[in-house]
Parts: C-alpha cells; sequence; structure tokens
C-alpha cells in the first residue's frame, strides 16, 4: 500500500494512504481523546473532543481527528494551546447539561467523560449551566436502566444496538437540545424488542446505562442464617474480573475469583463450567438424536439468553431449530436445586442460587417461563462480572493478594470443554468433542476451524461415515445472515452455534468496560479468549463426557442424557414474540 | 420525555393501506426511501401514529424507532390527526405580551391535550402559531377560519362551548 509521510508535532512519520489523523497520532505514540468514536461502527466526528490542529499548506486549522484523513505533508499538532482549550470547552459545554453525581455514580473512577476533565483540567464544572431537560430513569426492562440525566448523545449504544447487533431499539428522538436517546413512541425498553444483550452498556462512556445492581439482594441472603447460598461463575468471569483491579486485559483471575467469593461469605463456590459440560452431554446427544431421527436441522446452540430472546423477536419461525437445552446457567441452578439438595437433604427453597455471569440477558433469562425445575426459580440472582467487582470492592478484600483456590466439589468439576464455553466457537467445539466420541470413540481435541473471531466460519468435519457441516457466528447483526440463509434454503450446515454478543461470551454485555480509546486498537475478544484456550490447554480433562462429576450425576439423578428426568430438569421451551 | 402516544384511536381503511403498500412497494430499495415513503403515508393518513409507522418497518425492514426517531426530527411530521376544529393560538411578540400564553395554557389544561396534540374524540387540535396579521386585536386565537380577538382566559370556555353544543 502507498504511504505518505506526515509530521506530528514536529517529527515526521509514514503512514499507510487513507490513514485518519487519529490513528496516526496513535502509530506515533499519542493519544487522542475520543468520546463518540467507535471504529468501523460509530464513525461520525459529532463529539469534537478529538480535535487536533492540521496545516495542509493554507494554515493550521481545527479538525475532527477520528474521521479526517492525513494528506501528504500535513502538520498535525494533538496539544496545542488552541487544541487543548478547544477540547476544554467542548467538556465544559458536555457538562452543562449533564447530571454530575459523581459521587454516586456506577461509573465513577471509570467514566471516560470524569477522566477527560481531569486530564483537561476542567475546573469550573458549572461554568455554562442554563435550562436543562430533566428526564425519568427509565427501569423498565429486567436487566438495565437507561438514565438519560447522564447522557451525553454520543450515540455509541445506537450504533452498537444498530450495526453490531442489528436490532435497532433505541435511536435519538426529537432534534436540537430536545434531543435523547429512546425508544419508539417513548416505549421503555422492555416493551420493545431489546434481547437484554447489554452491549450498549459495555459501550457507554459513562454512567447512563448500567445493568439492574442485585448485589445488595444477595448480601443479604448471605447474611440470612436460614439460607445455603450457592454461586456459580461462568466461564468468561475469569478472564474479565481481573480487569476490576488494574490487571492488564487476558489475565486469567480464576483462583483470586474463587477466592474472594469465598472471602464473601458464599456458602459454596462451585463453576458454571460443571454445567457447561452437562450441557454438552444434552445438547451432543440431542444433535445426535435430530440426525439419527430426522429432527429439525440445523440445530442452533441455546446458551445465549440474548440470542434466543433475538430469535424470538426476529426469527419466531425458526425456534423449532433451537435446541431444546437449557443454558448452563439455568442447568446449574435446576441441578443444584434438584440433585444436590437432595444428595445434601437441603430443602430447595432455602436455596438461593447466584451466578456471576458475563451477561445482562442472564437476568432476564432467570425470569423465563419453564425455568424452574425445583418449582422455585432455578436461579435467583444473576450478577455481572461488574457488580462482583464492585462487591469485593466494597468488602474491602485486596484481590490481587489473594492466594489462587480451586472451586468446590462436586459441582466445581470441569474440564476444558467447559471453559472454552466463554469464547465465540467453543460450544461448538466441546459439543463436537462429545458427539465425535459418541459416534466413533475416537478422542478429538483441538479444533482450530471454529476458533476465532471470524464473522462467520464454517467447517465440515467427517464423523465415521458422517459429514457434519457445522457454522459458528456471534454479534446478532451476523446471526442476521447466517439466519436467512436458512430462511431461504442455501444454509448447508447441519448444526450452529451463535452467541448474541460479538466474540462470545469473553465480550459479554456484563464484562468490565473497556475505554473506547483502549478498545479501538485492542481487540478485547481474542485477548480474553486466550484465557479460556489456555485453560483449556492446561486441564488434564477436555471432554465432558470424561468428567467425573458428570459422570456421578447421571448414575445417580440423570440415568442417561435426553432421559425423562433429564428433559423435565435441562430442557425449555420458547415463545413467539413481537417486533416493536 | 414527550409522551407522543396518540390519543385518537387510529381509523386507517384497508383503501389507505393498500395505497402506502403500493408507496412502499415502489421506493423501498431506493437509497434513502424513508423520507419520501413519510411524506406519503402522511399525504395518505394525514399524520403518522404508530399503526402507520409499524407498517412501514415492517415492510422496509427498518427499526420503528429509526422512523420515529426521523418522524420526530421533521416538524412536517406530526404524529397527531388534526381535530374537527383546530385551534390557533397566536404566540406572536403582540398577542404574547397581551396574554396569549395563559390562553394557549388554559385551552391545554381544558382540552387535556399538550399542543400539537386531538383530543381523543377527534374534536378538537390545539397549535401555536405566529402572526397572523391580527395585532390590533391581541390576543387572537382562530377556530378553522373563525376568528376571535381581544381574549382574556374567561372567554376560552365560552368559545370552546360554540363548538361542543
Amino acid at each position: 500500500m502507498e504511504n505518505i509521510t506526515v509530521k506530528i508535532n514536529g517529527a515526521e512519520i509514514s503512514v499507510p494512504k487513507g490513514t485518519t489523523v487519529l490513528e496516526a497520532a496513535h502509530m506515533a505514540g499519542i493519544e487522542i481523546p475520543t468520546l463518540c468514536y467507535m471504529k468501523e461502527i460509530n464513525e461520525i466526528g459529532a463529539c469534537r473532543i478529538c480535535v487536533t490542529e492540521v496545516n495542509e499548506g493554507r494554515g493550521f486549522r481545527l479538525v475532527a481527528a477520528c474521521v479526517y484523513p492525513c494528506s501528504p505533508n500535513m502538520e498535525i499538532l494533538t496539544s496545542s494551546p488552541k487544541v487543548i482549550e478547544s477540547r476544554k470547552k467542548t467538556l465544559e459545554l458536555i457538562l452543562s447539561t449533564h447530571d454530575r453525581k459523581c459521587l454516586s455514580c456506577v461509573r465513577s473512577g471509570n467514566c471516560e467523560l470524569q477522566k477527560l476533565c481531569r486530564d483537561y483540567g476542567v475546573e469550573d464544572a458549572s461554568k455554562y449551566d442554563g435550562v436543562n431537560n430533566v428526564y425519568e430513569v427509565d427501569n423498565t426492562a429486567a436487566h438495565m436502566y437507561r438514565d438519560n440525566n447522564k447522557c451525553i448523545l454520543c450515540r455509541r449504544c445506537v450504533a452498537v444496538c444498530a450495526k453490531t447487533q442489528g436490532i435497532g431499539v433505541i435511536g435519538a428522538n426529537e432534534r436540537g437540545f430536545q434531543t435523547y436517546i429512546g425508544s419508539a413512541f417513548d416505549m421503555g425498553l422492555g416493551e420493545t424488542s431489546c434481547v437484554s444483550c447489554g452491549q450498549c452498556i459495555a459501550v457507554c462512556p459513562v454512567g447512563a446505562l448500567s445493568e439492574k445492581d442485585f448485589t445488595k439482594d444477595v448480601m443479604a441472603a448471605i447474611a440470612d442464617p436460614e439460607k445455603t447460598v450457592l454461586v456459580q461463575t461462568a466461564p468468561a468471569v475469569r478472564a474479565g474480573l481481573g480487569e476490576c483491579f488494574g490487571n492488564p486485559i487476558g489475565t486469567n483471575a480464576e483462583g483470586k475469583m474463587v477466592a474472594a467469593l469465598r472471602r464473601l461469605g458464599f456458602d459454596k463456590v462451585f463453576d458454571t463450567d460443571f454445567s457447561a459440560d452437562l450441557t454438552i452431554m444434552e445438547e451432543a446427544n440431542e444433535f445426535i438424536e435430530r440426525v439419527q431421527n430426522g429432527g429439525k436441522l440445523p440445530m442452533i446452540t441455546s446458551c445465549s439468553p440474548g440470542w434466543v430472546k433475538f430469535c424470538e423477536h426476529y426469527y419466531p419461525d425458526l425456534l423449532d431449530h433451537l435446541s431444546t437445552c437449557k443454558s448452563p446457567q439455568q442447568m446449574f441452578g435446576a441441578t443444584a436445586k434438584t440433585y444436590y439438595a437432595q444428595k445434601m437433604g437441603i430443602d430447595p427453597k432455602n436455596i438461593v442460587m447466584v451466578s456471576i455471569m458475563p451477561c445482562t440477558a442472564k437476568k432476564f433469562e432467570i425470569g423465563r417461563p419453564d425455568q424452574s425445575a425445583a418449582g422455585v426459580p432455578d436461579v435467583d440472582f444473576a450478577l455481572t462480572t461488574r457488580e462482583l467487582g464492585r462487591m469485593i470492592e466494597r468488602a474491602g478484600i485486596n484481590f490481587n493478594a489473594l492466594p489462587e483456590e480451586k472451586f468446590d466439589d462436586p459441582l466445581g468439576i470441569s474440564t476444558g470443554a467447559g471453559v472454552i464455553f466463554g469464547a465465540t466457537g467453543g460450544v461448538m467445539e466441546a459439543a463436537l468433542r462429545t458427539a465425535v466420541h459418541t459416534l466413533t470413540g475416537e478422542t478429538v481435541t483441538d479444533l482450530p476451524e471454529v476458533r476465532g473471531t471470524k464473522d462467520i466460519k464454517e467447517a465440515t468435519y467427517k464423523v465415521g461415515d458422517l459429514d457434519v457441516n457445522v457454522l459458528v457466528t456471534s454479534g446478532l447483526a451476523n446471526a442476521r445472515k447466517v439466519l436467512d440463509s436458512i430462511r431461504d434454503g442455501s444454509c448447508n450446515a447441519q448444526f450452529i452455534e451463535i452467541m448474541a454478543c460479538p466474540g462470545g461470551c469473553v465480550n459479554g454485555g456484563g464484562q468490565p468496560q473497556v475505554a473506547m480509546g483502549i478498545r479501538n486498537f485492542v481487540d478485547i475478544r481474542e485477548e480474553r479468549a486466550k484465557v479460556l484456550y489456555n485453560l483449556d490447554k492446561s486441564m488434564p480433562l477436555r471432554q465432558s463426557h470424561n468428567n467425573p462429576a458428570i459422570k456421578q450425576v447421571y448414575e445417580e439423578f440423570f440415568e442417561k442424557p435426553g432421559s425423562h428426568k433429564a428433559h423435565e430438569v435441562l430442557h425449555t421451551s420458547y415463545v413467539k414474540r413481537s417486533v416493536n | 420525555m414527550n409522551s407522543a402516544k396518540s390519543t385518537v384511536p387510529f381509523k386507517g381503511t384497508p383503501e389507505q393501506e393498500a395505497q402506502l403498500l403500493a408507496v412502499i412497494a415502489e421506493k423501498k430499495d431506493t437509497q434513502g426511501a424513508l423520507m419520501p415513503i413519510l411524506q406519503k403515508a402522511q399525504e395518505i393518513y394525514g399524520y403518522l401514529p404508530i399503526e402507520v409507522q409499524k407498517i412501514i418497518s415492517d415492510n422496509t425492514g427498518i427499526p420503528l424507532e429509526k422512523i420515529y426517531g426521523v418522524v420526530t426530527f421533521y416538524a412536517q411530521f406530526s404524529l397527531y390527526p388534526k381535530g374537527e376544529y383546530t385551534i390557533s393560538v397566536c404566540l406572536g411578540t403582540a398577542c404574547y405580551v397581551k396574554g396569549s400564553g395563559d390562553i394557549y395554557n388554559k385551552l391545554q389544561e381544558k382540552l387535556g391535550i399538550a399542543g400539537g396534540e386531538c383530543t381523543p374524540d377527534g374534536k378538537f387540535s390545539l397549535e401555536a402559531c405566529r402572526c397572523i396579521g391580527a395585532c390590533g386585536l391581541a390576543p387572537v386565537l382562530t377556530v378553522n377560519e373563525d376568528v376571535y380577538g381581544r381574549l382574556t382566559v374567561d372567554d376560552v370556555e365560552k368559545i370552546l362551548n360554540k363548538y361542543t353544543a
């Protein structure tokens, strides 16, 4: 590719033609601040915080660095007095309509606006105070709040909802000073066909969007001597939680996470990886049955509650393709409140099942119908990775100084197949490891074809005499393409994995927020997924069917995959929903 | 947040829907089709309630929120039908200093609707306008073609009674 030379703060640098001023500065080791900009998703140059002086031969002027392309011999000044003054004024103007309740804001400490105000020395937050709109907080959705009083109208949430997820239930309404982000006809988010994926929360730079916080309820349950409080942690949580305590993206926090949960007072610290293995037993069996008995194909995974809700709203005609397996979260709760309760002699009513999830849709999932195997909800509270981070902080636990501890038995025993559930392609790989063994007796481990962050991955595996075509995708805009191909008959896959969030659960809507200035240049999906694949590689057992705790639970309780009992406890049903 | 839910029952006919569907079919594959479709839809129905926006959303694949965002951005589009009688209160300078703001507020209170809306029975719609060239009569309002001037807040009820009797 053709290169051009530009001068950044006096130093020459050669960059590929088409590089933006923002990218060129990044290459030169200078980070220009951004608020609205999301690479390839929200390139609207609207917030003006990235303004930078450039001279293309006609004197210096301010341009939006995020979208302005470099030209040959361009001179760029990234922090001249004029630039700093302009950025500071922009911040003061944003603050003039911002609800500045930083002390009690969930984002205090990792708010992008707060950090910029500190960086640019904004001394007077009320400099341009005047008339303000006052908005009611939208609490209609099961999983989140929208507080427009804190919204800075960057539209990152709008872009991720419409483009990455192909949904578009939120957008800018009205115009000018009256503009606000909301839904059609001012419906509450809970009335729309929002799928609860939480990607909007993950990209919000401020505290306008946040998950519904249930940490207080969980701490109250722990304090109640009548209750046995069990906790399960999803695979991806261990790949994200460390970031809440200043560790680099891609830190494995499993051991310290277990130690922290124990110190928070949970009676047993279990692992959703166990029920991921259980899911594989049921799902691989279901797939083989469908293939052998002419069932509905392609079969599509059902672990991701955001994806399931998406299918119910937007592709209700394809619900028969969904596996009837509950998600690992729900299988865990169902097993804990039936098998484990019976084994330990505890009344399931006295079990409080808490899950720690990288996901906000899990908060919706626990309230779904047909998710109460023991006559009480399978799971009582679904917390995000972020909520767990806050609980640990609030308890004064010095996370980084904790020892590495192990999960409790028996529902903390798992295999490498369970842990890779948290990355896109992981469920497919885990299912194939077991399905191939069931059909041919062969041992399969690594399946690199279904790994990685490519939008749509396809592979064909020879299993005995069968050619099995599989397809893996994540991000719901990608899922749309796959589902449309099922509708028009052009899809030749028999088994499909779909995860609502791009890259799978490691990049879930409940994971720690990473500032967009970092996300624009680092692929957090890959960094976090590496943690899980490394764990898989390091485990002695890497196939779900080899998990001794799984063997035991079938021997003692479920009998065999797909049994009547398994269907009662571990499988579920779906409902058709409308589009709003 | 303004409540933008229509208070007037939707009375669209199958003929109107067929007309709208024909417009959508003709335009939907062209770039920037939404604006011309919305303009035609407003011509057909007179306004753009949720029922109409849903037809457009379902048949173009454009999310309802995106359509609503455009409709609320442009003053030219209305979410409410016009009533049998359109009450237009002048909020121009002369009328305003003579108290037309209070009259406008009184009408909103009496009719139970905000400016730009229509009463649920379809009888009255209320809007603000700027100078109608009758400053000598300030404050002024019109009900369809009828002009009322030199008003006080107490006149509001009498005027409304003329049209409800």
